[in-house]
């Protein structure tokens, strides 16, 4: 009979038995991405940081606040990293463990990255969507308000908001989110504009999708590969920002401190002899930023084919 | 490209009294006038000061006196922390100082930084080109503030080539190590945003009919890809001149160079409220006349653009 | 009549006569030793100054270049003691309510004309001129001289002040109140005279380089601020003859690290020392590492204000907290530079006092800690119920190390939870006289070498009391103080009541602690105010 021979019994099942796995453009992404052996590489070397961060502590021999006064008076000789006297970075100025120290320091400006990222992500995101989707006047208003902010130097508002509300975790986060939402708004808006003339928004349009349900299911998905490499170049630029606000004198209160301000104390011990105080927290900093630059290339490598 | 430019100017004019305003008022709500000190003025003393600086009035009154003042006579007013100098001339004295350091290491990073770009665009994949890359992340990673001391150390203490800080009148052994540290991760992210640049052009289509066309490479380089690669570079640079200004401040505490990012910060902290304002509204101008400028350079880069 | 008997000053008027005019490039006449050609001196100042103005300069920096640029009735020598300024020397009459001091003849401003005593009128007017509204107002109402509160306050015109210009060599002053130590005040540069119509003419502008006349032994030639201040040699000043040091420059350097490093480079003849590194500097140069005391104390005030943190109020945990600091690792460990332990609120180098005999000071540490642990205990504080407070600084890297050090000091002892907080310096200020704190530091430096400078401080009217501590004993015995001719014992009973009731826990007292590039010869390392003239100094050849 036509359609019972053997051969054709088999290529049915296997027809049948898997529906062909599309190629999503995400896949490609994540294809890409993954075979970009720098960018791979940043990853595990930043999980690795992580991981210190979360496991340090159960080796740590001094907490990150407590003075080892027998150090203290002699910072230079007993203060160097040894693994006995459990200091395995050594002391800080005032006799602090700087392992701990340091641990606690990079967890905060990885938060700092992140969060601080993810405020501007979310609020610049918004911003733009609604501004680019309505157009026309609300739309040169709402940039207009941009341009102003844009003009006001961002240390200024740092210093300012820092200043003026306290000096706490969150007004740090506040802070730095509301100097660099704005850049993401103007990108955003400017993405949304190219986006809502093309002929699927039309389609969605005529369908009868309502407006704001167009602009969250339809732009948004489409928006996410230039807004994940923005935010991704945006951490390094948080952290930098965190480290300068640091060496003002205005970021974190004792205990707690951040690779910046351990950068900034150690550069003034440099010459010294205690050299440790300063090469450690660079260590790490360095590193986190320079990571942070490469996941970056390889997220723009991988979603923007036209990049290459 | 006239009228554009009056346009954008006149539209410039309401941002900036917003941006007055604004700033204005950020300030008055932040706590810690500028009157406090370690002894407590008198009551009496302290009214007859507030009033001489106007400061007894009603807000709108002070900024509208305080508008008028900067409008009709360029006069920013009294500092409140410096009793014989006013804010004309703080900015008088400094803005000179960090706008020479300021444009150098503008300067210089642009033209290291594109070198450096060019240069590792060219030759891909060979040393070269790794080695410009480390260098500007190296550059671009380090947190600028540290180059300060550093630097004195290296070349006053240890090889004592330069003098360790001062203006001197902007003599040239003043000026390198302030540049130096200034230019330094401006440099390294140049170079790299030069460097895709470039790449991309060097992998358009029009550049590899040129090639095919057989066009020797030096021209294809600087005749062809120059201008499309440096058009992203040129957006870039508008923010890199107004960051090179406000984060001039470290420079000013290392280096001890009087210029205007040290006045900044230190008014904010010290709540001198009159120099606050004089140079936020000056950075602000600033930055609206750079973005014009940029602007107008991005059309002679892209002929396709025009206004 | 009392007579102010100097030999000393007659021996100086008389070689000032005799005038040997080239000192520079040759040999100090005094000790003989080689002179420098280049007679600059050159040094670190952390901050621009506020201000030139005598009438109006309030902070240190620019007071030591005002002692530089003009000079008031009377000096100070390098040990502290006063010598003729402007004034050939001074009477009183017998309550001590009425100075009268004698001018030279031949002092100068340095466009010629002649000082007189109307300089001083005008100059003491002018500080208490609601018009000028200076921040230094208040020291001419310590002076006590007639009716200057009133003018302050805008009740009297400024023509009501008891000062008089009795002729051009002759200035009268008459005081509310007898204050022995007067002539000491003089000394400061609010009290310094003022050239009117140079003032007159130029306004606020009149202190800029161009403009400013000074009578001192420099003038200021250079200024931009933020970066470094000149004054040079004033040839119209009366002794300029025993002048060495023609050039004094004074640059701003922000980082006391970076300050180091431009010392160690030779660019610099003094600067401090950061906070720790003065033993090391010791070893390695122990010529030019120096540590002498000083007239300041560094201190924590409680908020003792009713509406201040309950825990305060019992004694018994003030007294344990100022007990379990361990004062002797903050001094050796932390700032490293010789400050002595405090123990009293007053330095004990401040002339004519004896601070009390201290019980805290008297036992050990390991005593002291158990103590302290009793009292917590008694007070009712403990492992399940911890002390906790919140404790403010103004920023900087030294305060802040102190401050972490006595937090972990009174949590590793005694379980307490100190929070800390820092501010700017403005920040610090409004919210410290405020009220708006449990735990502040405070510092103090004296503005005279007399207890009552400090004492001041904690009694119930002082306008820096910000902990709002009062005790009406110690009010009465201050009152007493200002008239009674033997104070020492009223002001170490002042103390035993500090120590008794605890409102502030002193911590240490000032040392200066410097590079000094041993070249500079004469540095007076014992004048405990630090008040130094320019014109004493000189470079050695090396």
């Amino acid at each position: 009979m036509f359609g019972s021979s053997k051969k054709t019994i088999e290529l049915a099942e296997a027809v049948n038995e898997q529906a062909v796995v599309g190629r999503s453009l995400w896949r490609d992404a994540y294809d890409r991405f993954t075979s970009n052996k720098a960018a791979m590489v940043c990853v595990a070397t930043l999980g690795c940081i992580v991981l210190f961060t979360l496991a340090g502590p159960f080796f740590a021999v001094w907490d990150n606040e407590t003075i080892d006064w027998t150090a203290m008076g002699d910072v230079r000789g007993l203060g160097a990293p040894s693994v006995e006297s459990g200091h395995f970075f050594g002391v800080d100025d005032l006799g602090r463990d700087l392992y701990s120290r340091v641990i606690q320091a990079t967890t905060t400006s990885l938060l700092v990255g992140l969060i601080g990222a993810a405020m501007a992500l979310i609020v610049g995101t918004l911003y733009g969507i609604v501004a680019g989707y309505l157009g026309g006047r609300i739309d040169g208003l709402m940039m207009r308000f941009v341009d102003i902010l844009l003009a006001i130097p961002s240390t200024l508002v740092i210093i300012l908001l820092l200043v003026v509300a306290g000096r706490s975790f969150i007004m740090l986060f506040v802070a730095l989110g509301a100097v660099s939402w704005l850049s993401m708004a103007r990108i955003v808006r400017g993405q949304t504009l190219t986006l809502k003339n093309r002929d699927f928004i039309e389609a969605a349009r005529a369908a009868g999708v309502g407006e704001f349900t167009i602009m969250i299911r339809h732009i948004l998905p489409n928006l996410l590969g230039v807004v994940i490499v923005y935010a991704s170049l945006l951490v390094p630029e948080m952290i930098l920002a965190e480290s300068f606000i640091s060496f003002l004198g205005l970021g974190i209160s004792e205990p707690y401190t951040s690779l910046g301000a351990l950068i900034a104390e150690g550069a003034g011990t440099m010459a010294y002899g205690t050299l440790w105080q300063l090469l450690f927290p660079l260590f790490f900093y360095v590193t986190i930023i320079i990571t942070m630059f490469f996941i970056g290339d390889g997220l723009r490598d991988a979603l923007d084919p036209k990049d290459r | 490209m006239l009228g554009y430019s009056i346009r954008r100017l006149l539209a410039a004019i309401p941002t900036l009294l917003l941006l007055i305003a604004a700033s204005f008022v950020l300030i008055q709500v932040a706590p810690g006038g500028p009157f406090t000190s370690e002894r407590p003025l008198p009551p009496q003393v302290l009214a007859n000061i507030e009033a001489r600086y106007g400061l007894d009035q009603p807000m709108w009154k002070q900024f509208w006196d305080y508008l008028y003042n900067i409008v009709f006579h360029f006069d920013f007013g009294p500092s409140f922390k410096f009793k014989d100098r006013d804010v004309n001339d703080i900015i008088a004295q400094g803005f000179p100082i960090s706008l020479t350091y300021g444009f150098l290491s503008f300067l210089a990073a642009t033209s290291v930084g594109v070198t450096l770009g060019v240069a590792a665009a060219i030759r891909h994949n060979t040393w070269i080109d790794y080695f410009a890359v480390s260098l500007g992340i190296a550059a671009q990673a380090l947190p600028n503030f540290i180059m300060g001391p550093i630097l004195i150390l290296v070349f006053t203490l240890y090889l004592g080539w330069l003098p360790g800080g001062g203006w001197n009148g902007g003599a040239w052994p003043y000026l390198i190590m302030p540049v130096i540290a200034l230019s330094t991760s401006y440099m390294g992210s140049i170079a790299r945003i030069t460097r895709s640049s470039m790449l991309e052009v060097l992998n358009s289509n029009y550049i590899r009919t040129a090639r095919a066309k057989g066009i020797p490479e030096r021209q294809i380089i600087w005749k062809h890809a120059m201008k499309p690669t440096l058009l992203p570079v040129v957006s870039y640079l508008g923010p890199v001149f107004v960051y090179v200004l406000t984060g001039s401040v470290f420079v000013d505490i290392y280096f001890s160079t009087g210029g205007l990012g040290q006045a900044y910060v230190g008014s904010a902290l010290s709540r001198d409220y009159s120099v606050l304002l004089g140079v936020t509204i000056l950075y602000g101008g600033l930055t609206v006349l750079v973005n014009l400028i940029t602007d107008l350079a991005y059309a002679w880069f892209d002929p396709k653009i025009r206004y | 009549m009392k007579h102010i008997r100097n030999s000393a000053l007659a021996t100086l008027v008389a070689t000032t006569m005799l005038a040997s005019p080239v000192l520079a490039a040759g040999t100090h006449p005094t000790t003989g030793e080689p002179l420098a050609d280049d007679q600059t001196f050159t040094y670190r100042v952390l901050d621009e100054h506020s201000s030139v103005d005598p009438q109006v300069v309030e902070d240190v920096t620019g007071a030591e270049v005002v002692r530089d640029l003009f000079e008031g009735l009377m000096n100070q020598d390098e040990d502290g003691n006063l010598v003729p300024g402007v004034a050939t020397g001074f009477t009183t009459n017998d309550d001590k309510t009425v100075y009268t001091f004698t001018l030279r003849d031949n002092a100068k401003w340095s466009n010629g004309d002649p000082v007189v005593a109307g300089d001083f009128v005008y100059a003491w007017q002018r500080a208490v001129d609601p018009e000028l509204s200076s921040p230094y107002a208040w020291y001419m109402e310590i002076t006590s001289i007639e009716n200057a509160a009133k003018i302050i306050a805008g009740d009297a015109p400024i023509t009501d002040l008891g000062v008089k210009a009795i002729d051009d060599r002759t200035l009268e002053i008459t005081l509310s109140a007898p204050l022995p130590y007067f002539a000491t005040m003089t000394t400061h540069s609010t009290l310094f005279p003022a050239p009117r119509s140079v003032i007159e003419a130029h306004g606020a502008d009149w202190t800029k380089p161009e403009n400013i006349v000074s009578n001192g032994a420099y003038v200021l030639t250079e200024h931009l601020p933020n970066e470094r201040s000149v004054r040079e040699r004033n040839p119209m000043y009366w002794d300029n003859e025993n002048t060495i040091i023609d050039k004094v420059v004074a640059l701003v350097i922000n980082d006391e690290n970076v300050a180091l490093t431009r010392y160690m480079a030779g660019e610099l003849d003094r600067t401090e020392v950061p906070a720790g590194q003065f033993p090391r500097l010791k070893e390695e140069h122990p010529e030019e590492a120096i540590s002498f005391p000083r007239l300041c104390n560094y201190y924590y005030t409680f908020n003792l204000s009713n509406d201040g943190p309950e825990q305060f109020k019992d004694v018994r945990v003030r007294k344990a907290l100022a007990m379990a600091v361990d004062r002797k690792i903050i001094v050796e460990n932390v700032l490293a530079g010789g400050q002595p332990e405090a123990y009293s609120f007053t330095p004990a180098a401040v002339a004519n006092f004896e601070p009390p005999a201290s019980e805290m000071a008297s036992i050990t540490q390991a005593e002291r800690d158990a103590k302290a642990k009793e009292l917590l205990a008694e007070a009712g504080y403990g492992p399940d119920n911890p002390l906790k407070f919140s404790m403010i600084y103004n920023t900087s890297e030294s305060h802040k190390k102190i401050a972490v050090a006595m937090s972990q000091m009174w949590k590793q002892k005694l379980g307490v939870e100190a929070e800390l907080g820092n501010m700017e310096w403005k920040v610090f200020l409004e919210t410290r006289g405020n009220q708006d704190f449990e735990l502040a530091r405070g510092a103090w430096c004296g503005d005279y070498n007399e207890a009552s400078t400090f004492l001041d401080l904690l009694t119930t009217p002082s306008g820096y009391n910000d902990g709002k501590f009062s005790s009406a004993e110690i009010d009465s015995l201050m009152t007493q103080a200002r008239t009674a001719s033997e104070t020492s014992d009223l002001y170490t009973r002042v103390e035993a009541i500090i120590a008794q009731e605890q409102p502030v826990i002193p911590i240490y007292h000032y040392a200066g602690v410097y590079m000094l590039d041993s070249d500079v010869g004469n540095w007076p390392v014992n004048n405990v105010e630090q008040n130094w003239y320019s014109k004493n100094l000189y470079k050695i050849a090396e």
